[in-house]
C-alpha cells in the first residue's frame, strides 16, 4: 500500500481517495462531485492528449484535468 | 388567483428535463433570471383537479454556491417558497444524486424524491428498497421512468397530497446530519446567535445558515453581513475558529469534514438494506464499450472531426432550400409593397429597413432550426461531453473550455458559418469566463457572409492563388480567435479557470419530443429579437444610408435626362433601358454620397487613409455593420458612381482592380479590416442577449474594430514602406 498523487494513477489501476487537499472553488467542485475521503476509483482512460482524465467512481465516469487531479491523494497497491 | 408554483430541481442528467418536458408538454415558458445569464424555465401542469405552474431549476450537483446556477436555485426554493420541491435522482447513481437531497433536506421545505431511471438501475442489477429509504429521508420516494412516462401520475399524486396536507412535510428533527464533534458544537452555537435576532426574517433554518457559513459560502456570508454586519461578524469568527482548529489538528478544511459527512450520511443509508448490487460496480456497459471507441487516442479525434464536419454539412446545405424560400417570401412581399404604395419615404423605409431588415434576420431561421437540432443531438445523446473531453488539452491553452470548439466550428471554423448560431451555441458552456470569451470571439471566424467578399477581394487581387489565399485566411481566423482569446483571459476575463471536473454521463438516444422542444424554445428567442432590436437598427441604418437626399435641382437634373433618354429612344428598347439603368446607378450613388452614411464615410477618411481606405470603401464598412452580405453590394453602389460609359458593364471587381484608389495592398489591407472589424448587428444583439450585458455587446464592437484597424494599418504602412 502507498499514497500517491491521482494523476500519477495509470489506466485501469484502482485505488481510494485518503485526502482532497483543496479549498475554495475546485475543492467544493471536487467534493460535490463525489470525490471524498473514503471513495474507491479506477482509472478508466485519458484524452487523446493525456489529459484530462477519466475516471469510475461508483458506476459511473468523471473526467478531471491533471493539474485538478495533482490535489487528490489516492492509496493503491503495489 | 394565486397559482400553485412546484420546483424541479436534480444533477444535471439525472433527466430533469425529460421529467419537466413530460409533465408540462409544449406549454413551457423560457426567460432569464433577472441579472443572470442562467435559463428561467416554467411550465403548467394540468390534471384533474390538480394545476400548478412547474418550475424548472437549473440542475446543480449542490447548493454550494459554485456556480450561477446553484445560487439560483437556492434563492429560488428560499424566496419564492414553492409548495412542493420535486428532487429528481438517478436510480443509477444514487449516491453522487443524494448528495444534492441531503442538502435539500436541510432547507426544510416540503420535498418529494423522484427516484428516476429505475429502469436502467434494473439492468445494470441495482435493486432499490423504496419503501425503505422513504422512511430513512423522512420524505415520499416515488420510482419514475420520465422517458416514457411511468410513476408521473404516482409521483404528481404525491405532491398534490403533500399541497393539501394529507402527507405530512419532512420532519427536520429526523434526519439531522452530523459533521463531527468540533463543527457540531460551532453549529449549536452558531445556531442560537442566528435564532436570536431571528435572521433574515426566518427564510433559511437557523442551523443552515450556521452549516452555510462554516462551509465558506460567499454568497451567503455576504448576504448575512448585508443583513446584519454585527452578527455577522460574530458567525464569521466562530466559523473560522472552528476551521482553525480543524487546519491544526486534522490539517484539513471545514468544507471538506462537512462534504465527507454528508456523504457519510448518505452511506449510512445505502449500507442499512437500500441498495444491492447484483453485478460489479465497475463492471463495463455498452455506454462504456462505445467509448473505448469514441475517445480512443486516434480513432476518437478522427471520429469527432468527422462529426463535427457533418453538422457542419448538413446544417448548411440542408438549410439552402428553405433559407431560399424564406427569402422568396420577403422578395415578394416586397414586390407586393411596391407595387400598391406610391413612390415616396414611406415605401423606400418600408422595403429598405422594415423588410429587408427583418427578413436578413429570418432568412437564418432555417440555419438555426437546423443547427439547434443537430446540437441537441449531441447534447442530449451525451457526445458533446466527449468532445470536451478530448478537445481541452488544446482549448486550454487559450484560456478556453473543451466545449468551445462547437461554438468555432459553426462560427465558420471551416469557412463559410455563421456567427449568430455559434454565438448561440456558446450556451453549452458551464463556465462563465470561458463562455464569454468564446463568445467575444467566435465572430472572428470567417461566417458565410465574409465569404463573397473575400471572394470579390482575392478573384479581383490575387486571383492566381486563389485557394491558397481563401486556406491562408481561415487558418489566420483561428490564429486571431485564439489567440485574443487568450488575450482576453489574460485581461478584462481574467481569472482562474473555471475546474473542468464533469460527468461523462452515459450516452442515451435523445428523444424526439425533447429534440422538438429544445430546438424550438432557441429558435422562438431567436426570431422574438427579429421583431423588436433588430428591426429599429436596421431602420436606422436605412435612414443613414438615405437622408438627407438630394437637393430639388440633382433631382431634376435626373430628370430631365430620363426625359432626354424618353425622346431619343423607345420606351422599351435595349438602349433606353441601358440607359435608364446608369441613370438610376448614378443618382443612386450620388444619394449614397450625400446621406448621413456617406457623409460619415467621408469624415472617416481623416483616420482611415491609414489603412488605405477612401470613404466608398469607408461607406460600404458601416453597411457591413448590418449584414456582412451589404458590404459588396455597397461597394457596388458607391463604385458605380462617374461610370460614363455604358457599354464598359464591367463587374465590380475589374472595376476595383482599375481604380485608382485600389491596389493589391489595400485589397490586402480591406480583407484583414473586413474579417475582423465589428461582427454584424444580429450577431452584437445576440452577444447582448447571451452575455445578459449590452456592455459586452459594445465591448465585442469596440475592441474588435480597435484590432482589425491596428492590424490593416500596420500591414498598409509596412507594405508601403517595403514598396508594394
Amino acid at each position: 500500500m502507498k499514497r500517491i498523487s491521482l494523476r500519477k494513477m495509470a489506466k485501469n489501476q484502482q485505488g481510494t481517495i485518503t485526502a482532497v487537499k483543496v479549498a475554495g472553488d475546485l475543492g467544493r467542485r471536487i467534493r460535490d462531485m463525489g470525490l471524498v475521503t473514503g471513495t474507491e476509483i479506477m482509472i478508466q482512460g485519458r484524452a487523446p492528449l493525456n489529459d484530462p482524465v477519466a475516471l469510475r467512481i461508483r458506476g459511473n465516469t468523471l473526467t478531471l484535468r491533471n493539474n485538478e487531479a495533482d490535489h487528490i491523494e489516492v492509496e493503491v497497491d503495489e | 388567483m394565486n397559482k400553485l408554483t412546484l420546483a424541479l430541481t436534480g444533477n444535471p442528467n439525472a433527466g430533469k428535463t425529460t421529467l419537466f418536458n413530460a409533465l408540462t408538454g409544449a406549454r413551457q415558458h423560457v426567460g432569464n433570471y433577472p441579472g443572470v445569464t442562467v435559463e428561467r424555465k416554467e411550465g403548467e401542469y394540468k390534471k384533474d383537479n390538480f394545476q400548478a405552474v412547474i418550475v424548472d431549476l437549473p440542475g446543480t450537483y449542490s447548493l454550494t454556491a459554485y456556480s450561477e446556477e446553484e445560487v439560483v436555485a437556492r434563492d429560488f426554493i428560499a424566496n419564492e417558497k414553492p409548495a412542493v420541491v420535486i428532487n429528481i435522482i438517478d436510480a443509477a447513481n444514487l449516491e453522487r444524486n443524494l448528495y444534492l437531497t441531503s442538502q435539500l433536506l436541510e432547507l426544510k421545505i416540503p420535498l418529494v424524491v423522484a427516484l428516476n431511471m429505475i429502469d436502467v438501475a434494473k439492468d445494470r442489477g441495482i435493486d432499490i428498497e423504496v419503501a425503505k429509504l422513504a422512511a430513512l429521508l423522512g420524505v415520499p420516494v416515488l420510482p419514475i421512468v420520465a422517458r416514457t412516462g411511468q410513476g408521473l401520475d404516482a409521483l404528481m399524486t404525491a405532491a398534490q397530497d403533500m399541497v393539501e396536507g394529507r402527507i405530512a412535510p419532512p420532519d427536520p428533527a429526523k434526519v439531522k446530519i452530523s459533521y463531527g464533534e468540533d463543527i457540531d458544537q460551532t453549529l449549536l452555537l452558531m445556531t442560537d446567535l442566528i435564532r436570536e435576532k431571528a435572521l433574515f426574517g426566518g427564510k433559511y433554518p437557523s442551523r443552515w445558515i450556521a452549516v452555510k457559513i462554516v462551509e465558506n459560502d460567499e454568497s451567503l456570508i455576504r448576504e448575512v453581513a448585508a443583513a446584519d454586519p454585527d452578527l455577522g461578524e460574530r458567525l464569521k469568527i466562530e466559523a473560522d475558529k472552528v476551521a482553525d482548529h480543524l487546519m491544526k489538528t486534522f490539517d484539513t478544511y471545514p468544507e471538506a469534514v462537512i462534504a465527507d459527512h454528508r456523504y457519510g450520511f448518505i452511506k449510512g443509508i445505502l449500507k442499512s438494506g437500500i441498495i444491492t448490487h447484483h453485478y460489479d460496480k465497475n463492471r463495463l456497459y455498452t455506454s462504456d464499450r462505445i467509448d473505448k471507441v469514441l475517445t480512443q487516442r486516434f480513432a476518437g479525434p478522427l471520429i469527432m472531426l468527422l462529426t463535427l464536419f457533418s453538422i457542419y454539412q448538413i446544417t448548411f446545405s440542408l438549410s439552402a432550400l428553405p433559407i431560399a424560400g424564406v427569402e422568396t417570401v420577403f422578395s415578394w412581399i416586397s414586390t407586393l409593397v411596391d407595387g400598391l404604395l406610391a413612390d415616396g419615404a414611406l415605401k423606400s423605409m418600408l422595403i429598405s429597413g422594415v423588410i429587408d431588415g427583418v427578413g436578413g434576420v429570418m432568412g437564418f431561421v432555417p440555419l438555426i432550426m437546423l443547427m439547434f437540432f443537430c446540437i441537441a443531438i449531441l447534447e442530449d445523446s451525451g457526445y458533446l461531453a466527449r468532445v470536451a473531453f478530448m478537445m481541452d488539452r488544446i482549448f486550454r491553452i487559450f484560456g478556453l473550455h473543451g466545449s468551445s470548439v462547437m461554438a468555432f466550428i459553426v462560427s465558420g471554423g471551416i469557412a463559410g458559418g455563421c456567427a449568430v448560431p455559434g454565438v448561440m451555441a456558446t450556451r453549452t458552456l458551464r463556465s462563465p469566463k470561458e463562455r464569454m470569451a468564446t463568445l467575444l470571439t467566435v465572430p472572428f471566424m470567417n461566417c458565410g457572409a465574409k465569404l463573397p467578399i473575400l471572394a470579390l477581394l482575392i478573384g479581383a487581387f490575387f486571383a492566381e492563388h486563389q485557394a491558397l489565399y481563401m486556406f491562408a485566411f481561415t487558418l489566420l481566423s483561428w490564429v486571431v480567435a485564439l489567440v485574443a482569446a487568450k488575450i482576453l483571459r489574460m485581461t478584462v476575463l481574467r481569472g482562474a479557470p473555471t475546474p473542468f471536473v464533469m460527468e461523462l454521463p452515459p450516452y442515451r438516444f435523445p428523444t424526439f419530443n425533447g429534440l422538438m422542444i429544445h430546438t424550438w424554445e432557441r429558435t422562438w428567442q431567436y426570431i422574438k429579437k427579429a421583431g423588436t432590436v433588430i428591426l429599429l437598427i436596421s431602420i436606422i441604418l436605412w435612414a443613414m444610408m438615405t437622408y438627407p437626399g438630394l437637393s430639388p435641382e440633382k433631382k431634376a437634373q435626373y430628370s430631365k435626362e430620363r426625359a432626354q433618354v424618353n425622346a431619343l429612344y423607345e420606351s422599351d428598347s435595349e438602349e433606353a433601358t441601358k440607359l435608364f439603368l446608369k441613370i438610376d446607378n448614378q443618382q443612386q450613388a450620388l444619394t449614397l454620397r450625400n446621406s448621413i452614411a456617406g457623409r460619415i464615410g467621408i469624415a472617416m477618411e481623416k483616420v482611415t487613409w491609414l489603412s488605405g481606405f477612401e470613404w466608398r470603401t469607408n461607406i460600404a464598412l458601416l453597411g457591413g455593420f448590418a449584414a456582412k452580405e451589404v458590404v459588396v453590394s455597397t461597394l457596388g453602389t458607391a463604385y458605380s458612381m462617374g461610370d460614363v460609359d455604358p457599354e464598359a458593364s464591367t463587374s465590380l471587381g475589374q472595376r476595383l482592380a482599375r481604380d485608382a484608389a485600389w491596389s493589391p495592398l489595400v485589397a490586402l489591407s480591406a480583407l484583414l479590416f473586413m474579417m475582423f472589424y465589428a461582427p454584424c448587428f444580429v450577431t452584437v444583439v445576440c452577444i447582448a442577449r447571451e452575455s445578459g450585458s449590452w456592455n459586452w455587446a459594445i465591448f465585442s464592437i469596440l475592441y474588435s474594430t480597435t484590432f482589425a484597424f491596428i492590424l490593416a494599418t500596420s500591414v498598409y504602412q509596412i507594405g508601403r514602406l517595403l514598396g508594394f
